[in-house]
């Protein structure tokens, strides 16, 4: 290990870098640097992701067949719930932005930490809380209530939704403090020379993220509240039958949770802004159309909600408005794909296995955006809205979208946050596998949920068999895919090559420091530039990576 | 055989082009069994073709640019292009603003029609519950399959008794969530008789998935027989059974008990035969005539006691069910003449 690390920080050769400057659980556990923070965000994250994807592959296996293949209903209806509730909650929400955003956003910005170290670490014990919490209620017995907890179903289903409610009531309060952080330290800490418009990308797609997560979130905790007001004391807000009404439950709740959808979505655009720049050599195309795209899609998404509830009853006229609202949101993320592709145009390109999952993330991406126009669109929604089309369209987004950039990102940084390189060949292949797996998957649930397939169905009439049988195997290979890249990521960490300090050639200044970075990220005060600028760095084959060329070196 | 294989795989039917569509199921939509399902139809295809125009020009950039501007040798850099322009980004923001506005204005004219029946529409009273579906036609037959008349419109009024349910009937492009304590409403005027699957798409718990119905469409001649055959709900029964039928089918229950209790209205216990006395003033002996002018024009006569809520049954109810309930009330009554109990319906009616 020692002669390992000697090598793997040339900068800083001898000092000891945040993973090894000091050991012990109280040392992770109450660290305040926000690298630490974001290594065990991503501990956690990824055991739920792999939780919820178990449960994923419970659902795909009990589909095999149109009636009973493992478990009960009951069983079924807990956990498709879980799947999703794990997923949303404890995986992707704070996938990007808690995960990776902690690691990096510091470095990018040249900065020591966040600005609130104290409230970051708040942040991390918050969400751990509110995970233990969202197990306990699997423990008392599961939930059936569906991640969208709808009322009057919610209130009155005997299963532990109070449990899981809460457990979501806090998990909230630690979105909330992360994104708080994110703005004050975006506001506060840029470095000498960097402007609004010097940031990387990658930083506006947070800020972006985290004004959203501060504005969104207390309405999913109200809602939550008010949901368990209504179970413990009986009093009626959602139930008819104690007076209340149910369609207002569904307002609050998407008026969070379509927002949310830009929470997770806005973090990945920003990683492939970032990763189709470094990887094609060429400086990013249409900076500011991007950067306030960004922007646009935070504003946007707070006006279509109501487009999840075309079939609710209400009126004409508010579907009306919402249609239209929602085909606004659709045009700043199109702007990002022609930035993007023509970030390509006369690029000089490297097929490394973040470049691999950005470009999967383009076409995956790509035909979750454009599905969504027969959902934005009136008379085409009410035929496939609550069918399998709309579960095909939001795992396109949610994970052809976001998951697959989520892996962009950590195969991306991977080397900067563990000072070892994966191996590539294996990474290319899990990354093409995963592609193909998801295709498979889940292409064929827009067939059958054109076709009329609902969602949430334990059985279904048999023609729709064969559809379900292609999506289940499809769902094997994906899962396949990703236990080779636990494999490879894990053995990386012992038998891992030493990261240079810049293996991709990226311009941000995160790869200025040492690989993993020392304690305070940098030794010698960064300055900030254009990100996006690649010619002052050079190839160093000894290395395998790239430096500052000598000249631009000495002018500082 | 191959080829009209291959035009249905890629949905060149009704793509756009109604006049050929024959509403039969292709690769990515079901059988079409209304007229607005065709309007739906054409829409997705518009949006399907259109986004696979780009997607595949999206996609063949990205393959052309990996393939030609790959990276040949380590180290290598690409020759300097530019990283803005501002036309371009104009443009590349108009176009597709002019095509969203237009699926936009496509789908909401769609809907529009689809939310507006025509004022003779037939109407069948839906109601969900955990985790059936229930169908009462005007005349107050109950079925748990919906029959619907082709080529008539038919509006269904519908609601909840527990939690939310969805009737989806994807042959009709149709779908509307029922929501206990409101009335919710959804069209349609079938074109091709045959039966079709209901779904409901709320998630609604346990037996969520088992929750399904079917809807037959009839040629309207059949639906009429079919309507009246299964609607003579005093088949096979005695006068006094039929009789209770009726008490429970038409809503008599719902005011009027059986116990001697004053409901919203007078008991029917000892109430053939009884005197009643009148609102108003006036007596009258509660016979033949006085329970079947109180069924058929209730507000005339109105018991002391009691306020003139009754709706009228008139047109609601056949002189057969009258003489029935007549049967099952006189089964009822003390002061009743027994001998009558046993004649059969039908016989002695006008």
């Amino acid at each position: 290990m020692s002669t390992h690390d000697a090598v793997a920080a040339p900068p800083t050769a001898g000092e000891a870098n945040y993973l090894n400057c000091s050991h012990g659980f109280r040392s992770w556990f109450f660290t305040l640097d926000h690298k630490r923070i974001g290594v065990m965000y991503l501990a956690s994250i990824l055991s739920f992701f792999l939780l919820g994807g178990i449960l994923a592959l419970l659902i795909r296996t009990e589909l095999l067949t149109p009636t009973r293949t493992l478990m009960s209903a009951d069983d079924y209806n807990k956990v498709f719930t879980l799947h999703g509730a794990i997923m949303i909650f404890l995986f992707i929400i704070p996938g990007i932005p808690a995960a990776l955003g902690n690691f990096v956003l510091p470095l990018m910005l040249g900065a020591k930490d966040v600005a609130l170290p104290r409230l970051n670490l708040a942040s991390y014990h918050l969400y751990l809380i509110g995970a233990l919490i969202a197990v306990l209620s699997i423990v008392q017995g599961g939930v059936d209530a569906g991640w969208t907890f709808y009322a009057p179903y919610s209130t009155t289903t005997n299963t532990a939704v109070v449990t899981l409610t809460f457990g979501v009531f806090v998990l909230g309060f630690s979105s909330v403090f992360t994104g708080l952080n994110f703005i004050v330290t975006m506001h506060k800490m840029r470095p000498a020379g960097m402007g609004w418009f010097d940031m990387p990308l990658m930083l506006w797609a947070l800020y972006a993220t985290s004004i959203i997560q501060v504005l969104a979130t207390p309405i999913l905790g109200i809602t939550m509240v008010l949901l368990i007001v209504e179970r413990v004391m009986g009093i009626g807000i959602f139930d008819p039958a104690l007076g209340g009404d149910p369609v207002l439950y569904q307002h609050f709740f998407w008026f969070y949770s379509h927002p949310a959808v830009y929470i997770m979505i806005l973090p990945a655009m920003g990683i492939i802004s970032e990763v189709v720049s470094v990887f094609s050599r060429k400086h990013i195309f249409g900076y500011r159309a991007i950067a306030y795209s960004s922007l646009a899609i935070a504003a946007f998404s707070f006006l279509v909600w109501g487009h999840h509830m075309f079939t609710s009853g209400q009126s004409e006229l508010m579907n009306m408005i919402f249609s239209a609202l929602t085909f606004s949101v659709s045009i700043p993320s199109a702007v990002k794909m022609f930035n993007w592709l023509s970030t390509m145009y006369k690029g000089s390109i490297r097929f490394d296995t973040p470049m691999i999952y950005a470009l999967s993330f383009m076409f995956l991406f790509g035909i979750g955006g454009l599905t969504g126009l027969f959902l934005g669109s009136l008379a085409t929604d009410v035929h496939l809205h609550d069918t399998y089309f709309v579960v095909a369209h939001f795992h396109y987004v949610m994970f052809g979208g976001t998951v697959i950039a989520f892996l962009a990102g950590l195969h991306y940084w991977w080397p900067k946050m563990f000072g070892r390189m994966y191996d590539e060949r294996w990474g290319r292949i899990s990354a093409i596998i995963i592609s193909v797996g998801f295709n498979i998957t889940f292409f064929t649930q827009f067939v059958m949920g054109s076709q009329g397939m609902p969602r949430r169905y334990y059985a279904y009439v048999d023609k729709f068999e064969p559809y379900h049988v292609i999506s289940s195997i499809g769902s094997y290979l994906m899962a396949a895919g990703f236990f080779m890249t636990a494999w490879y990521l894990v053995k990386s960490l012992y038998r891992g090559r030493p990261a240079p300090v810049n293996p991709w050639g990226g311009g941000s200044l995160e790869w200025q420091a040492a690989s993993p970075p020392v304690m305070h990220n940098f030794t010698d005060e960064p300055v900030g530039g254009d990100p996006y600028d690649y010619t002052n760095q050079a190839y160093d084959p000894a290395l395998g990576g790239y430096v500052l060329r000598k000249t631009e070196v000495s002018d500082r | 055989m191959i080829l009209s294989g291959l035009l249905n795989t890629l949905s060149v039917r009704g793509a756009g082009v109604p006049f050929l569509a024959t509403g039969d199921g292709t690769f990515w939509l079901p059988v079409r069994a209304t007229e607005a399902a065709g309007s739906v139809d054409n829409l997705f295809y518009f949006i399907f073709w259109i986004s696979l125009f780009f997607f595949t020009l999206l996609m063949a950039l990205l393959a052309i640019f990996a393939v030609r501007y790959r990276r040949r040798r380590e180290g290598e850099e690409p020759e300097p292009s530019p990283s803005h322009n501002l036309a371009v980004e104009i443009v590349w923001t108009a176009i597709p603003v002019l095509l969203v506005a237009a699926i936009f204005w496509f789908g909401f004219q769609a809907y529009v029609d689809m939310s507006t029946p025509p004022l003779n529409a037939y109407q069948i009273q839906v109601t969900g519950q955990k985790w059936k579906w229930t169908f009462t036609y005007p005349n107050g037959y109950v079925d748990e399959l919906l029959h619907v008349p082709a080529d008539r419109p038919v509006q269904l009024v519908m609601t909840s008794q527990d939690v939310i349910h969805s009737l989806s009937i994807p042959a009709f492009r149709i779908k509307r969530d029922l929501v206990p304590g409101r009335y919710s409403k959804a069209w349609f005027t079938a074109v091709r008789p045959g039966d079709y699957d209901i779904y409901c798409a709320e998630y609604c718990g346990t037996q969520h998935s088992a929750m399904l119905s079917t809807v037959k469409v009839l040629p309207p001649e059949e639906f009429d027989a079919w309507l009246r055959e299964h609607s003579d709900i005093l088949s096979g029964l005695t006068p006094v059974e039929g009789g209770e039928r009726v008490y429970n089918v038409l809503g008599c229950k719902q005011c009027h008990t059986l116990d001697g209790a004053a409901g919203v209205g007078p008991t029917f216990r000892d109430l053939f035969g009884s005197e009643r006395s009148f609102k108003g003033g006036g007596r009258a002996l509660a016979d033949e005539n006085y329970v079947s002018n109180s069924v058929l024009d209730p507000q005339s006569q109105i018991v002391q006691g009691f306020e003139p809520v009754m709706p009228t049954f008139k047109g609601r109810i056949k002189d057969q069910e009258i003489t029935a309930l007549i049967a099952f009330l006189k089964s009822l009554s003390g002061h009743a003449p027994r001998e009558e109990a046993s004649a059969t319906v039908g016989a002695g009616t006008p």
